[in-house]
């Protein structure tokens, strides 16, 4: 019970990030390049933490949620683009962790027509009738379930000494691909919605300017568990696809299906990682996202109001979740056009929440003496720089493949 | 009358025009100065080059949709006024507190109307003139919709498009605005007056909603009393917080209004130096009473007990119990027994209050009391406390020391936030 008192917010957000689409996207990395990709994850992870330690501090000193912020220093208009920028962004990732949870269950052999419905009415009611302290516990334990990733990773039995080389060893090619693959890695793992839920929780955790130091650990240290199951999802699938011929693969589950070589364990590990991970963001992404809209523009919200009280935050989240379910269901629906439409979104609306983010957390009125620091500064606006250059980049590949 | 309302949305960008019809410039923003009138528009602010320029209300002659018409044009440039309540920079987007809704809510829009006034001199020559009055503060979708297409469509246009959508207003007078900063807010005329009147329960609920900075003005601004009520309601963790924002002093006044185990509760909060620094600025009487409750394990009977209760002689009649409630009506709301104790002090009986109002004056109290006498030690564990209460139905508790003497009381309602905060 020790570690549900230090763990909280930065944690799960953290977990988090690795959905169902983080997780393809580090599989696909493993079983097309191998271990060459495996040098990013250290600079990915020093962003990471730079861009989330900036929104836990912003909710410590303010009491505020990004949103909240935002609408005050940018007023409604910019508010306005900004969520509903979002609200495409994650109603794409929804959709995309409700097509994790269908086909990491159809790798059990249970119906999609079977399994999404129940879920989603599941994770309906969790948040709706449950409460947060309830719901927080449960995504703690299954941030612990990530661990099925390690040891997936570890059963597969990677060339350890070439992923100890490639970690530490940058390795750029002027080839599409694998800058695709690169910009993917980034983008995955730094997502938008991640500094509205991140800060939103921060402040709903009564966590204090004073009481911040502990949270900055927290962050520092679910951002490096984010990395390390990264690590080995890739190394996992290096080890198992790669190493028998680089190939694409086209999902999560066939990631899965190429570890089945390596013994059923394997396999089902990784298969139940995926599930717990769609589970989990598909549960976190709707109600992050009501909460963040209805705060910005000033609707009222709270799972501890009644739905008369609050019929634009509860509208938005069952919204969310029943588009987000229902389209799985579809057949032929153009999901993963979707999903790369998303990222073009994605990729617009990272850099104006980054920008935002820096301009507030060195405006001294809000932030009084916990602006950032000189160097702080230097090393986020070269973090968002990287990072814009980045997402346009992948914004721009995926227009040309739309 | 729907002709003499204008939305801020729309007031903004109007154009201003000079005695002759010719245009100065465009209006930026519109102030109220509190201290001289609460609703009335005192200042309209033109940009026109570089500079903004300051219109006095008195010098417009009117106001529409066409736009600002003065009478008079000597106009002084603008400079940042710390006695203006800008409506374009203070209060649009900010959050205000809806005194009757008893919510927290986001400001979209201001609704004015428009109205007539007779010129008192001042080179008016007695003509009318137009002034507006802050009517309500918009929220909800109608204002968004004015808010995201003002400037780009015409504002009538604005008006019959948005007719469909429900209005969301609050009237100004229930609108409580929040300043963090102590010397603006005595500029700007902001009490928290109408905030006392709201149930300390739901004031509670209300500062949960706002931030950090927020949340210690409007507690530094309240009466003591009501603070204390209100913050006994706020989530413990946050009370040590709000108080920890404050001024020793100030905070030391709101701590003294609690009861104290609650004083207690939320000291032991708090960090050593802090709480120590508004101990200090405490009264003696209630100082010693929570210095005293600190020193007990915060899930033991000595911990939970509070030190408000009346005890008497065991010879005492119901006349004597009279005369002393008489003397502790501050106690009166919440007291349901009275406690009887021998001449060393240790508790000898427990009186139900109910009881004396059914016997006469000269009836001794030990005849009222309770037929089983039940205590708890201070050193006794909450869980066992909490049995007690189930198992006997009990409504209050007396705790003893070790050496029986009476150490406090130990109430139902405690009993009920120690099962919540399981």
């Amino acid at each position: 019970m020790l570690f549900l008192a230090v763990l909280g917010p930065g944690f799960i957000t953290a977990n988090v990030d690795n959905d169902a689409g983080g997780i393809y996207t580090y599989s696909q990395a493993g079983a097309r390049w191998g271990y060459l990709s495996l040098w990013t994850l250290i600079p990915i992870t020093v962003a990471l933490i730079l861009v989330q330690e900036m929104c836990s501090r912003m909710g410590a000193v303010t009491g505020k949620g990004l949103s909240d912020l935002i609408r005050e220093e940018f007023g409604l208009r910019v508010t306005f683009t900004v969520m509903s920028l979002l609200v495409l962004v994650n109603l794409t990732n929804v959709m995309a962790n409700f097509a994790g949870i269908a086909s990491s269950l159809e790798l059990f052999h249970i119906s999609r027509y079977f399994s999404v419905p129940i879920a989603s009415v599941a994770i309906w009611f969790l948040i709706v009738k449950g409460n947060y302290k309830s719901a927080e516990k449960i995504f703690l334990f299954a941030c612990v379930l990530y661990v099925a990733y390690i040891i997936s990773g570890i059963m597969v039995k990677p060339d350890w000494t070439q992923a100890a080389i490639y970690s530490f060893k940058p390795t750029l090619m002027l080839d599409r691909d694998y800058i695709e693959m690169l910009i993917g890695l980034v983008g995955t793992t730094i997502a938008p919605w991640m500094q509205f839920y991140l800060q939103a929780a921060v402040v709903e955790k009564g966590i204090t300017a004073k009481e911040y130091v502990q949270s900055r650990v927290e962050v520092i240290f679910g951002c490096i568990i984010t990395d390390v199951v990264a690590f080995f999802i890739i190394v996992a699938c290096a080890g198992a696809i790669w190493s028998n011929g680089p190939r694409d693969i086209e999902s999560a589950t066939e990631a899965a299906k190429g570890l089945l070589p390596f013994g059923q364990y394997a396999y089902l590990l990784f298969s139940a990682g995926l599930l717990n991970a769609s589970v989990f963001a598909a549960c976190i992404l709707p109600l992050s996202t009501a909460y963040s809209v209805c705060e910005g523009l000033g609707f009222e919200s709270g799972v501890d109001k009644s739905f008369d009280e609050a019929p634009i935050f509860y509208w938005l989240y069952t919204l969310l979740i029943v588009i987000g379910a229902a389209v799985v269901l579809i057949p032929g629906f153009p999901l993963v056009k979707m999903i790369l439409f998303s990222q073009v979104i994605n990729g617009v609306l990272l850099p104006i929440v980054l920008i935002f983010m820096i301009l507030l957390a060195n405006n001294v009125r809000i932030m009084q003496e916990w602006v950032n620091s000189r160097f702080y500064n230097l090393a986020s606006w070269i973090t968002v720089v990287v990072m814009i250059g980045l997402s346009l980049a992948l914004a721009g590949i995926s227009i040309r493949s739309l | 009358m729907a002709e003499s309302l204008l939305f801020f949305t729309e007031l903004l960008g109007l154009p201003v025009l000079d005695v002759k019809g010719r245009r100065i410039g465009r209006l930026r923003d519109a102030a109220l100065v509190p201290l001289v009138h609460p609703a009335r528009i005192d200042r309209f602010l033109v940009g026109g080059g570089w500079a903004w320029l300051t219109i006095r209300y008195d010098q417009v002659a009117s106001i529409s949709l066409d736009g600002i018409r003065l009478k008079d044009e000597v106009l002084t440039p603008y400079h940042s006024d710390e006695y203006m309540l800008r409506i374009g920079r203070d209060l649009l987007d900010q959050q205000i507190i809806d005194v009757n809704g008893r919510k927290v809510v986001r400001v979209n829009d201001v609704t004015f109307e428009v109205r007539s006034a007779n010129g008192n001199g001042n080179g008016a020559n007695g003509h009318d003139h137009n002034c507006l009055w802050i009517l309500e503060v918009d929220v909800g979708v109608r204002s968004i919709l004015r808010r995201l297409v003002q400037g780009a469509l015409p504002p009538r246009w604005i008006r019959r498009l948005q007719r469909p959508i429900p209005p969301n207003s609050i009237r100004w007078e229930f609108c409580n605005i929040v300043e963090p900063d102590p010397q603006r807010r005595l500029r700007l005329n902001i009490s928290h007056e109408k905030l006392e009147k709201i149930h300390p329960a739901d004031l509670a609920d209300i500062v949960e909603e706002l931030g950090q900075a927020e949340r210690g003005a409007i507690f530094e601004s309240l009466d003591s009393e009501v603070a204390a009520e209100a913050l006994s309601e706020v989530d413990p963790k946050m009370q040590a917080s709000i108080l920890e924002s404050m001024e020793p002093e100030k905070a030391a006044e709101i701590v003294e209004e609690m009861s104290p185990d609650e004083a207690a509760d939320v000291l032991s909060e708090m960090e050593e130096s802090t709480s120590e620094e508004i101990l200090e600025e405490m009264e003696v009487a209630p100082e010693s009473e929570v210095r005293e409750l600190l020193e007990f394990e915060e899930d033991t009977a000595g911990g939970m007990m509070n030190t408000e209760y009346i005890t008497l002689h065991e010879g005492a009649t119901v006349e004597d119990a009279m005369t002393a409630l008489r003397g502790n009506e501050d106690q009166l709301e919440n007291l349901n027994s009275l406690f009887l104790v021998d001449s060393e002090g240790r508790l000898a009986g427990t009186v139900p209050l109910a009881r004396l109002f059914v016997a006469s004056g000269a009836t001794p109290l030990r005849q009222l009391a309770s037929d089983t006498l039940i205590s708890a030690t201070v050193t006794d564990h909450q869980d066992d406390v909490t049995e007690l209460f189930d198992k006997y139905n009990l409504l209050a508790l007396p705790v003893v020391d070790e050496e029986k003497r009476i150490a406090g009381v130990i109430t139902a309602d405690d009993i009920i936030s120690v099962l919540r905060q399981k």
